[in-house]
């Protein structure tokens, strides 16, 4: 794995993306011990104050301070897009792998449903969860996560079937290979690049899908700062003072960025035909 | 006993039969040439004998294996013959191989399935038996990766990995179609000589009437799904009964090669 990292680092858009999520994930964490002001502290003399020394980002109409909220909502973003990412990760792989290797008639209707959940948006998802538990991370955890779980079954179902088709697959098959050998030997591994890819794909899509949620109040609840919530809250400044959108905008896009950059450069990393060894 | 016995082998897909009503019998340590035209049925009455047809496949007949009938077997009761009782060498050693897993992993994987070697005891014999099919530097070859290492080099690890669970039978499809003519000599004499060290019986499938005969005192000849001609190798090509036989020893003759130089 030593040599994966090399070669990750040694890609210029590896390392940028190494770099982007690497301050998302520092952000989170300094947020959970120290940010300048409390994130929910309103203070009315504060408000709209600009970028200053005292308010880095400015502040908003309850002269709350945007470089904390944009630190503090780092935090709910990465655990509900992290969380999100295994739940797709877990669900998608286990439903593709039961849809590849199944026999006849399981194979045909795990199919079906995978294709009949996908139609399902995720938005509708989250409302028929929040009908039944009530607004909560979790509840946007699971909307999110399975919702983009059926996406990725759908392409790592295609990815499977073509592996087991591999020639590599049949030899291991004539050495006695059973399918579970088969699937975490064999299919798991070489699906794995398209996984990666796809996973850094769905987590930029939970960044932007966590924000939509909480901006409909389907999401987190009200009093945690996020992303999302912040673009709601300020979109009305949208032209009298644009500046104030540019932080979580601008939080957002390098956190999609950076994790999209990644899973490019893992998946490079990945292959030990591109790794100099 | 036969160690195996193959009657009556038909292999359909949907309402083409591709493979129809082949039978081949193959005593313990005995060796057999499978020749025929491309598409001729080759390779899946080879894949029929270990039950590892593509799905869509509907087979019927008998394949007796150490006098035990393996059609219609679930595939639980016919995975632990495979690798152990036969090993298969495949045509292309490139995509037979996994890309992404170690050569010594590759070669090890029979035995952590049928003998339960540790990852590390297997990663030990699997430095031996590249040894023993003449791989340069075992040690460091076993840690390399497929796209590091020859065409021939490959088709070694394929025939390790054949080998390593001493199966009784050896089916060999093509090994050297994809390999240049020097190196395809090397592994046909690697191959015949583990055979002969091992006691394996060989099925040896080729389209080739030259390479054929240098491994194989009888033969086998397919057209069109069925066999049309069998017996002893030197027979069959000094006086070859059916039409298609005769082009074959033709084209070979015509490629320089003369019969009555194979080694009896
Ligand atoms: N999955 C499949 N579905 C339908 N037909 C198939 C399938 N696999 C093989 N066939 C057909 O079965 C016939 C025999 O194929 P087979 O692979 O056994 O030929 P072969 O003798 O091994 O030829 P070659 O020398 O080219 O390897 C061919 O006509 C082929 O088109
Ligand atoms: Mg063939």
């Amino acid at each position: 794995m030593t040599g994966a990292f090399r070669s990750l680092v040694r890609s210029r858009s590896g390392l940028l993306g190494l770099a982007l999520s690497a301050v998302v994930v520092a952000a989170t964490l300094v947020s959970l011990v120290w940010t300048p002001y409390d994130p929910g502290a309103v203070d009315p003399r504060a408000s709209w104050a600009p970028v200053s020394g005292a308010h880095w980002f400015g502040a908003d109409r309850l002269g709350r301070d945007l470089f904390s909220l944009v630190l503090a909502g780092a935090r709910t973003t990465l655990l509900v897009s992290l969380a999100a990412t295994v739940v797709a990760a877990v669900t998608g792989t286990l439903l593709a792998a039961a849809a590849a290797v199944t026999p006849g008639w399981v194979r045909a209707a795990v199919g079906y449903g995978i294709d009949v959940l996908i139609a399902f948006p995720t938005l509708l998802l989250a409302m028929v969860l929040v009908a039944v538990h009530g607004a909560s991370t979790l509840t946007a955890v699971l909307a999110i996560g399975l919702g983009e779980g059926f996406f990725v079954a759908r392409v790592m179902r295609a990815e499977m079937t073509r592996v087991l088709a591999a020639d590599y697959v049949l030899a291991a098959r004539a050495g006695g290979a059973g399918t579970w050998r088969i699937l975490y030997a064999h299919v798991l591994p070489n699906a794995l690049p398209t996984l990666t890819v796809l996973l850094s794909l769905v987590m930029a899509i939970a960044v932007l899908a966590e924000a939509a949620l909480s901006y409909l109040g389907y999401g987190v609840p009200s009093s945690t700062p996020t992303w999302g919530r912040m673009l709601h809250d300020l979109q009305t400044q949208l032209t009298i003072r644009p500046q104030v959108l540019v932080w979580p905008g601008l939080a957002i896009v390098a956190t999609v960025l950076g994790f999209n950059l990644l899973g490019d450069g893992l998946r490079d990393a990945g292959d030990p035909k591109a790794r100099r060894t | 006993m036969r160690l195996l016995e193959v009657e009556d082998l038909t292999v359909r897909f949907g309402d083409s039969t591709v493979v129809a009503g082949v039978r081949l019998s193959l005593g313990a340590g005995e060796r057999l040439g499978l020749i025929g035209e491309s598409g001729s049925g080759k390779t899946l009455t080879a894949l029929a004998v270990a039950g590892l047809l593509p799905p869509g496949a509907a087979v019927t007949g008998s394949v007796r294996f150490e006098g035990s009938e393996l059609l219609g077997r679930r595939e639980r009761a016919i995975a632990p013959l495979r690798g152990a009782g036969i090993g298969f060498v495949f045509q292309e050693p490139l995509t037979a191989l996994n890309p992404l897993m170690r050569i010594g992993a590759q070669i090890g994987e029979p035995l952590r399935i049928h003998r339960g070697l540790s990852r590390r005891a297997a990663r030990g014999a699997a430095a031996e038996l590249a040894a023993r099919v003449g791989l340069p530097d075992p040690e460091r070859i076993v840690r390399a990766y497929p796209h590091q290492l020859s065409g021939g080099q490959r088709q070694r690890v394929g025939i390790a990995i054949a080998i390593a669970a001493r199966p009784a039978l050896i089916v060999a499809d093509e090994p050297t179609t994809a390999l240049d003519v020097t190196v395809q000599a090397e592994i046909l004499r690697l191959l015949t000589a583990l055979v002969e060290e091992e006691g394996s019986a060989l099925l040896f499938i080729s389209h080739d009437l030259a390479v054929v005969a240098q491994v194989s005192r009888r033969l086998a000849v397919m057209r069109a799904g069925r066999v049309v001609e069998e017996g002893p190798t030197l027979d069959v090509l000094r006086d070859p009964r059916e039409p298609y036989t005769r082009q074959l020893v033709a084209a070979a003759r015509a490629t320089s090669w003369n019969p009555q130089e194979t080694p009896s």
